[in-house]
């Protein structure tokens, strides 16, 4: 049976980026705090460390920092009439597996999202009238503005060290920077990154052809910085191997850098890695949730650690699952579209975009970082008009060389064979000279997209998986279809020796290849109960001690990563918890 | 037989202190002294790193470290055979835990996980490789709480007096089973001695020449008779020799 | 769902000793049959090859040959009170996979059962009164006494060209060979193999004390032996890796050596490995088995494939596991003691022994076969009186090493330390001047000793697994205490330098160590359909088309290696379905 632990003041399910904010902001505030996380504790210094660091097949192929299926997994499949399959190698997303979470192998691109995407429906209602959204597209606003939100977007930019150009300080439009998003207080932490040949080309071009090219915002340093904590990160040495791995230079910003070397020390937080949280234990009645049960994975027992505040700050997956094991909220019913949990599951439109080949150009795609790169927002969420178009939505466009790694990197031209010495002399002649445009489209909640849990197949613990009822729908086909085509007009621009044809998705949505870990949705944020788990503080609406942190909190997905956003709503919760929660605890928003 | 491996040095095993990355020299503008403090506790913590030049595949540099202590003190250097670790035993287990067996091959995963009778064997949802890290984290923690330092940094004495607590099940490892982890270790370094050079340990077959077993190719029909009680001594060879 | 394949005559389910020897004489007797394999086809040529086949971590260490606990496993509790655990490593047995079957990495040892292990029951009631057998002890006789069977054994023994000397030829007594066996018509095929230093000392020990040793019955060839199926098998090499490798020499008698090479090129059989039987189509009402079902583990397409007549010849666990999951047979109820099937399941009770030190001895250890050991049967079964000792059976005592390999034979004297220097010098020391003496006991069913389906855990396919519960007893315990002075006094006759200590079995039964394969029962054969799963034809009481074979079979554990008896009993079987049953399908003994 399960030993019950002492109470302590608040649990993290999950020690990430969300768990190590909260920890964090709750130590501050005088509470004891213990951190659960399912994987093993890393430290840079010591599993970060070159020269292992640079092992490509270790951390892109044999994925090292990522969650393993054999303890864990989702099932998939297009539609509920199908029968759902489980995902038995991770493919499409890579969640992480230790403390610090996926931020240590994310590669730190740190986006805020558009005014305009955090009133998602009621902006393109009064832009465009309620008719162009169609019925099936469950979008709708988040629980708080960009404006509300702008304090907690700059602490965590400050946390982190972005690196980047304002486009908007205040209000004033700033060229250079990207003048779609919001106004910001204050300018980025640190100048953008070095830009590499591509980079500039595509600057350029986009120019040239009246876009408003601005250097991608990252959470590598572009200098030595010492954060609001006042932890320092070292400079990015662009590597070319930050997505995927850690980073032996402190650069890249994750909780291992900018806040756990803090909450080490912290006599009121404790760190318990290797303890697998399978329930939270909740009181239906008193809608209070008082604790977690976990298995340490160490020694097999099991443990029941009593908490007056719980933080749910695992993945999107780990969130919903544990709702559902716990009998919190109700599931969400894509018949009757009735019920919560589980709805409005998002992804993201990636693998898109146009390759070009230039025969006097020298990249060394191996010299970069993910924020040497130029990026281009003016076809990204409302930045256009829409009008007409027959879609909502759009994409960010960036190019630049941040991964010269050969097992993954080697563009060919079209009509390449894949083998033999055909392949073999146009991958040595090309490998130098060629350069991306990437792009990456928004993904609007669909009625028919929803996770719940899996009849069939279990997870190392006995649990059900959770399953994943998703596919591509013609808004998104739609998207692809006009963004690439506007990456392909600046390609052409940028005048390839060789032009690749332009990657649009088409077809099922499919599992294997890397597309993002920008799953969201399905503990969304709102402001009615019936449609939403957790209201605009990320108090869960059944239970008013229960936080729910991370991207379950997103109504949808724009085209942006999500760990901007993320952070900054884990700063806005704390604030409330600390100033408004723990003075009155009960419901902080009145259903 | 080596006999410039006989005397065994009073150091603990050196750590190296190598290709520490440019950007983690950031000593500078720490701006409290609290943060200042848990940091170069974590630059303390990236130090250490084995005395040799060899090339890990899933060891950090602290596991090593252990690996090559306990390699060390299990099979000190004499007159019989090199040390564990000259022996190639480190690198063994290394290739063992990166590889399929290490990650939890020909093991029954499924949960529930309960605890069992030590009969039911082994009854964790940890890998072998994740068995290990948990292990050494927890050895190294006791050994600093009880001997002031991580176990690769005690004296070679100590280190024997900390393997003896551990076996016998007298270390206070917390609520980690430390009898059972110095079995796995036992058992992981006496494969890396006795198995065949292919997999990186028993270098130069030092452990089959020091009982005196062939190897291959194994056919004895011709020499069984002969050699009823009479020594039978050969050049012992590998899978390596024959491929 | 499931393809559905064109009918067949006859299946065997698991290609190893029965299902080999079952789909030859079926062939022979025209029928058209397919071996249904879940393993991968291995062969003596590609697979068992020197060098790679004398690598003792792969092989024995690591378990390539043997079935992956990944995929199925059984649980284990000691009493019917507990919750059972999974076996998550392969220790105290190791079924094989692939064809072949465990008789590809068996050590050789080839008994047959005495004349009084084939009715035991009635043979103790006889001797020692109605009423000597505790009631918890089930133990029953075979329906099918050894005259009966002994032309079978003696075409096993051919088929194996097993290396041996009798004890008994049709009535005569021959000193040198095991005068205890029952009669046999024929000499062994082979002389018995070469004597090791070991056996030697074992020999004149046991002389010395008035026992009557002889050389172990042997599947390791001492010559060249041409069988009746016409195969020929080479002569041993004396190589020291017999058990859990493959021969290279073809010395070792296994389904591959004996039988394959035959049965491969028949057209009328048709070998599929990679298929794993989940189900058998079971017709309670026709009282048939229709059809099994099986998936291509190469595909993951399943399969339905009908067949007139069923050979269930998997390992004892499988065999369990099919009839139950198909409803083929009454589930043993430990409580009320009725039903078949899970009924008197036994092990053997192993671990009793001594090593003996020798400082002017040479043993040379690794210079061995796997069956290779002098033997004694004095106390054995019923060969002593058991008046007034509390406990019925015996054991097989035999020295004589199996391998020298290091990584698992090492012996040192009692008091040695596990490693260090003291350790170093002890190995080196006495590595090549040791061997243990072993005595391998019988087993006796008991009422509480059982296999049924495990509540919790699963297989791969999705199946319950296999739930043992089992213990030893009262019998085992009072006869390995009996053993320990039997052990001793040997022990001492041969004058060792060093007497290890003499270790008997106590404690609980333990799945981490190696014991033996010999897992036995749990679909018996008897004369009663209410205690027992299968007829004295091996043909099942509730379904008259399917055939179990194997040591599933067995009522209780005599103290010997099952292989003998199981082969034996399949040409007895085959010989009724080809004589009767195919003339007259139905039962072949009414219920």
């Amino acid at each position: 049976m399960a030993t019950r632990l002492k109470e302590v003041d608040a649990v993290m399910v999950g020690m990430g980026w969300t768990g190590s904010i909260m920890a964090r902001e709750l130590t501050k505030a005088g509470l004891t705090v213990i951190g659960l996380e399912r994987g093993p504790d890393l430290t840079p210094g010591e599993h970060f460390a070159l020269p292992n660091i640079r092992d490509e097949l270790k951390y892109t192929f044999r994925k090292e920092l990522v969650q393993d299926p054999a303890l864990e997994t989702i099932t998939f499949r297009h539609h509920r009439s199908e029968e759902a399959l489980p995902m038995r190698r991770m493919g499409s997303f890579l969640p992480g597996n230790s403390v610090g979470g996926a931020a240590n192998h994310w590669g730190g691109l740190h986006w805020r999202y558009l005014p305009s995407d955090h009133l998602c429906r009621s902006h393109i209602v009064e832009r465009y009238g309620a008719k162009v959204i169609p019925e099936d597209m469950t979008i709708q606003d988040w629980a708080m503005s960009y404006d509300e939100l702008e304090p907690y977007y700059d602490k965590f930019d400050r946390l982190c060290g972005v690196s980047g150009k304002a486009g908007n300080l205040r209000g004033r439009k700033i060229e250079g920077g990207n003048i779609f998003e919001g106004p910001r207080q204050n300018e980025y932490p640190n100048p953008p990154l070095k830009m590499t040949e591509s980079a500039l080309m595509f600057e350029k071009a986009a120019r040239e052809l009246g876009y408003h090219p601005f250097p991608q915002p990252i959470s590598n340093a572009s200098r030595a910085y010492t954060n609001i904590e006042g932890l320092t990160l070292g400079a990015c040495q662009y590597c070319g191997h930050c997505d995927k791995a850690g980073c032996e230079a402190n650069a890249k910003a994750g909780p291992q850098v900018c806040l756990l070397p803090l909450l080490r020390a912290e006599p009121r937080f404790t760190l318990r890695p290797r303890a697998w949280v399978s329930r939270l234990l909740y009181d239906k009645a008193a809608r209070k949730v008082s604790g977690v049960v976990f298995t340490d994975t160490r020694t097999g027992e099991e443990y029941e650690q009593p908490a007056g505040l719980v933080v749910l700050s695992a993945y999107v997956f780990g969130n919903i699952s544990l709702l559902f094991h716990s009998g919190i909220g109700e599931p969400y019913d894509p018949i009757s579209g009735t019920g919560v949990v589980g709805r409005n599951y998002c992804y993201q439109l990636s693998r898109m975009g146009v390759t070009m080949f230039f025969e006097n150009k020298e990249f060394n795609p191996f010299m970069g970082a993910p924020g040497s790169a130029m990026a281009l927002d003016d076809i990204d969420g409302d930045n256009f008009d829409h009008s007409g178009l027959g879609f909502l939505g759009g994409a960010r466009f960036a190019c630049g060389h941040a991964d010269g790694r050969p097992i993954g990197y080697r563009p060919v031209p079209p009509g390449t064979p894949r083998w033999g010495a055909e392949w073999k002399k146009a991958t040595a002649k090309w490998y130098h000279h060629a350069a991306s445009i990437a792009v990456s489209g928004s993904n609007y909640a669909n009625r028919n997209h929803y996770l719940d849990l899996d009849p069939t197949y279990k997870d190392q613990l006995g649990r059900p998986l959770l399953r994943l009822t998703y596919n591509f729908v013609e808004n998104d086909y739609k998207v692809m279809e006009y963004t690439v085509g506007v990456a392909a007009k600046i390609a052409r621009a940028m005048n390839p020796t060789i032009m690749g044809p332009p990657r649009i998705r088409r077809g099922d949505y499919d599992i294997v290849p890397y597309q993002s870990t920008h799953n969201t949705g399905g503990t969304v944020m709102g402001t009615d109960p019936k449609t939403s788990v957790v209201n605009r503080y990320l108090q869960c609406w059944n239970a008013d001690n229960l936080f729910i942190m991370g991207a379950s909190t997103f109504p949808q997905q724009p085209a942006y990563n999500p760990t901007g956003p993320v952070g900054a709503l884990a700063y806005w919760s704390a604030e409330a918890i600390v100033t408004k929660y723990l003075k009155s605890p009960g419901p902080l928003v009145h259903a | 037989m080596a006999n410039d491996h006989t005397s065994e040095d009073n150091n603990p095993i050196a750590r190296r202190n190598f290709l520490l990355g440019a950007g983690t020299a950031v000593a500078a503008g720490l701006s409290s002294p609290a943060a200042a403090a848990a940091q170069q506790r974590g630059q303390a913590q990236a130090a250490p790193q084995p005395a040799n030049d060899e090339t890990f595949l899933t060891l950090t540099a602290t596991e090593v470290a252990f690996f090559s202590a306990a390699a060390d003190t299990m099979i000190p250097a004499d007159e019989l055979s090199p040390s564990g670790t000259a022996c190639g035993v480190v690198t063994f287990i290394d290739r063992q835990l990166a590889g399929a067996w290490g990650t939890g091959a020909k093991m029954y995963r499924s949960g529930p996980f309960r605890k069992g009778k030590p009969e039911q064997g082994y009854q964790l949802p940890l890998t072998p490789r994740e068995f290990f890290a948990a292990g050494i984290l927890a050895t190294n923690a006791w050994s600093r709480q009880t001997r002031g330092k991580d176990f690769d940094r005690l004296a070679p004495q100590e280190r024997e007096s900390a393997l003896k607590e551990l076996e016998a099940g007298k270390a206070a490892l917390g609520d980690f089973n430390g009898r059972q982890f110095f079995a796995a270790l036992l058992q992981i370094t006496m494969e890396g001695f006795f198995a065949d050079p292919i997999y990186g340990g028993n270098r130069n077959k030092a452990a089959w020449r020091m009982v005196g077993y062939p190897g291959l190719p194994a056919v004895y029909s011709n020499l069984i008779e002969e050699y009823r009680n009479k020594r039978y001594y050969a050049e012992p060879q590998s899978i390596a020799d024959f491929s | 769902m499931a393809t559905m394949l064109k009918e067949v005559d006859a299946i065997c389910v698991g290609v190893g000793w029965t299902g080999a020897i079952l789909a030859r004489e079926l062939t022979k007797a025209g029928l058209n049959v397919v071996g249904l394999e879940r393993g991968p086809k291995r062969t003596p040529r590609e697979d068992f090859t020197l060098p790679a086949v004398r690598d003792d971590l792969k092989y024995a260490v690591r378990q390539e040959l043997f079935q992956d606990t990944q995929t199925e496993t059984v649980s284990l509790r000691h009493s019917a009170s507990e919750t059972a655990l999974p076996i998550r490593r392969l220790g105290s047995f190791l079924p094989g996979t692939g064809v072949g079957g465990a008789g590809a990495h068996w050590n050789g040892v080839t008994w047959r059962l005495t004349p009084s292990d084939h009715n035991l029951r009635t043979h103790l009631q006889q001797r020692y009164g109605r009423d000597a057998i505790p009631a918890e002890m089930m133990i029953e006789d075979y329906p099918v006494s050894y005259e009966e069977l002994e032309p079978s054994y003696d075409r096993f023994e051919k088929l194996c060209g097993i290396s041996g000397k009798a004890g008994n030829l049709r009535g005569r007594i021959i000193a040198g060979g095991n005068v205890f066996e029952g009669p046999r018509q024929n000499e062994y095929p082979n002389k018995p193999l070469v004597q090791s230093m070991a056996g030697a000392v074992m020999e004149q020990a046991a002389k010395d004390l008035g026992y009557h040793p002889f050389p172990a019955p042997s599947a390791n060839m001492s010559s060249p032996y041409t069988n009746p199926e016409g195969v020929t098998l080479g002569g041993c090499e004396y190589c020291g890796h017999c058990e859990r490798f493959g021969c290279e020499a073809n010395a070792k008698a296994s389904p591959q050596a004996c039988i394959l090479p035959v049965l491969l090129t028949d057209p009328k059989f048709e070998l599929r490995a990679y298929a794993y039987v989940k189900e058998l189509v079971y017709d309670k009402q026709a009282k048939k088995v229709k059809a099994v079902r099986y998936v291509d583990t190469r595909s993951g397409e399943e399969f339905e494939q009908p067949a007139g007549l069923v050979v269930l010849g998997a390992y004892v666990f499988n065999n369990v596991l099919l009839m139950l999951t198909a409803g083929i047979g009454e589930p043993y109820d430990y409580r009320t003691g009725k039903g078949a099937i899970g009924r008197n399941y036994c092990y053997q009770v192993s671990g009793n022994g001594v090593t003996v030190f020798f400082e002017d001895k040479e043993i040379n250890p690794f210079m061995a076969a796997g069956a290779h050991g002098t033997n004694l049967d004095d106390f054995n079964g019923d060969n002593f009186d058991h008046a007034g000792l509390g406990f019925f059976g015996g054991a097989w005592i035999s020295a004589g090493p199996t391998n020298g390999r290091p990584i698992l034979t090492r012996p040192v004297p009692p008091g040695t330390p596990r490693w260090g220097r003291e350790w170093k010098r002890a190995t080196a020391k006495w590595y090549n001047h040791a061997f243990s003496i072993g005595a391998s006991g019988c087993n006796y069913s008991h009422r509480e000793n059982f296999l049924d389906l495990d509540p919790t855990y699963k297989d791969a396919l999705g199946r319950p697994l296999v739930r043992m519960t089992y213990n030893f007893r009262d019998n085992d315990y009072k006869m390995a205490r009996y053993l320990g002075p039997v052990l001793d006094r040997i022990a001492t006759a041969m004058r060792p330098a060093i007497k290890g200590n003499v270790n008997v079995r106590r404690g609980n039964y333990n799945v981490v160590p190696y014991q033996s394969t010999h897992n036995t029962g749990g679909t018996m054969m008897g004369a009663d359909p209410k205690t027992s799963a299968v007829n004295r034809y091996c043909q099942a009481w509730d379904a008259d088309n399917l055939f179990v074979m194997g040591a599933s079979l067995f009522p209780q554990n005599a103290s010997y290696n099952p292989t003998g008896l199981v082969g034996a009993l399949a040409y007895w079987s085959a010989d009724a379905i080809t004589t009767r049953y195919l003339k007259a399908p139905g039962p072949l003994v009414p219920a």
